[in-house]
């Protein structure tokens, strides 16, 4: 039950401070989900949720370092 | 989809593992804190493609193996009253109680139901005002806040009829008692991502120096972990132990602060105690007097027996890295999924439940399994 999963951010759907909500997109399936705690989040943004709570807004540019990082330590030829 | 596909892609594990090879000259032995990665571990079969010296033990962050088993006796007692209608996810329904679990308490008429969120229990609270609706409020950092705000609204909402059963948890002081005893063999943590998504990693900065082992903030994909692994064993090589943030697409030092504010307006810490591990200072949030209003425990007083778990169930050990699934001799005997004997058999962030479905034993140079 403790794992969030990304989803991503369609439309909010109430701007009241504590009962904002969103409608949020996983894979095939979209749900309601209370933004209160994530109250920069906007349309087109990757949000992680739990128990019906956006806990966290993704952070593009953080999402690509491993993948620059892979691409730093070198190609796969190397090693065999 | 964005931001999932990519970290189990194949060829990123393969260049983090070589990488990991390369890197890693002795053995160590790390714990991964959070129970959704102890599945992912298994699921993915990431354990056998580490470096042989490298041995990941599992932590004590699967909320519904931690919950102690008087407050399951609790949960089963509200459960079994007529007026009440008791909300819980649904992995804490097949844990078992000193007689039987809630699966047992629903089957012989209770109005036991699974519910997604707390903010769900809520709603049912608002359209049942005849009925006293209970939530079983399991969990940690990640979870408290959401627990939170469904008692902040209930009490602004003047919702008089819910009320929370709780049982919540902090990591940190965990982490500090897991080092504590003699016989521990973790020498560096990957910490829970989405736990520090709530709190930060501020106050793991003391803690790491406390505890002189690394502590590495860890998402919860397979190339999440491997990297975070990658982190720890780096800093074990040189002889450090610092505070590192692998999963910084979610995680900031000072976290969710509207969340952080939130917990705190409605909770206080306390002593809490761990299923098989006993009291820890200052590793539980309980209501605040404020809210007092809202704890079950109080609407609902009993005269409680705690009894003891006589299940033979060895989750305590498990919780702390101090022994594996499969050294406890139930393990795939008298407990399993189907009739599990402990919480760690439940539930799918429990290592037993995860050791049962995935097989245990490491077998090195595996490809990683792909199962989406
Ligand atoms: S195998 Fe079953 S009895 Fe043994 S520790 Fe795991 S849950 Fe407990």
């Amino acid at each position: 039950m403790c794992l969030g999963i990304p989803g991503l951010v369609e439309e909010i759907l109430n701007s009241e401070p504590l009962e904002r909500s969103a409608r949020v997109r996983f894979g095939g399936i979209s749900k309601e989900i209370n933004i209160a705690f994530v109250p920069t989040v906007a349309v087109g943004d990757y949000v992680i949720v739990h128990v019906g709570f956006a806990i966290s807004v993704i952070n593009e540019s953080e999402a690509k370092r491993v993948f620059r990082y892979l691409e730093e330590i070198g190609d796969l030829e190397d090693l065999g | 989809m964005k931001y999932l596909n990519e970290y189990r892609g194949r060829e990123g594990i393969r260049k983090i593992v070589a990488e990991l090879h390369r890197t890693t000259t002795r053995a160590w032995t790390l714990m991964e804190v959070c129970g959704g990665q102890t599945h992912a571990i298994a699921k993915y079969g990431l354990q056998q493609l580490l470096p042989p010296e490298i041995e990941l033990l599992h932590g004590p962050g699967c909320p519904v193996c931690v919950t102690s088993l008087d407050i399951i006796d609790q949960a089963i007692a509200i459960a079994s009253r007529p007026d009440v209608i008791f909300c819980s996810f649904g992995d804490m329904l097949r844990v078992p109680g000193t007689d039987r679990d809630l699966l047992a308490v629903k089957a012989a008429g209770g109005d036991v139901r699974t519910v997604y969120s707390p903010m769900n229990a809520l709603e049912l609270a608002r359209t049942h005002p005849d009925r006293q609706v209970v939530f079983f409020a399991i969990g940690f950092e990640t979870t408290a806040p959401a627990n939170a705000m469904a008692v902040y609204q209930a009490h602004r909402q003047d919702v008089t009829n819910f009320s929370l059963l709780v049982s919540q948890f902090l990591v940190p002081p965990a982490i500090d008692t897991i080092c504590a005893d003699a016989d521990s063999r973790v020498q560096g943590f990957l910490a829970a991502g989405h736990v520090c998504a709530i709190t930060g990693f501020e106050e793991y900065l003391p803690l790491a120096n406390k505890i002189r082992r690394p502590i590495v903030v860890t998402g919860f994909e397979p190339l999440d972990i491997l990297e975070g692994v990658l982190m720890c064993v780096r800093q074990l090589e040189q002889g450090k132990y610092e505070v590192q943030n692998q999963y910084a697409r979610a995680v900031s030092s000072e976290g969710n602060i509207p969340a952080r504010e939130m917990l705190q307006r409605v909770f206080e810490i306390s002593t809490q105690s761990w299923r098989g591990v006993g009291n820890i200072r200052s590793s539980g949030l309980l209501l605040r007097q404020e809210f007092a209003a809202f704890d079950a425990g109080q609407r609902f007083p009993m005269d409680f027996q705690v009894r003891e778990d006589t299940s033979g169930c060895i989750s305590g050990r498990i919780m702390q890295g101090l022994s594996k699934p499969d050294d406890c001799p139930h393990f795939g005997n008298k407990c399993r999924p189907q009739s599990p004997l402990g919480a760690p058999m439940v539930s799918t962030e429990g290592p037993c439940a995860a050791y049962y479905r995935y097989g245990t034993r490491p077998h090195h140079n595996q490809e990683p399994r792909h199962e989406h």
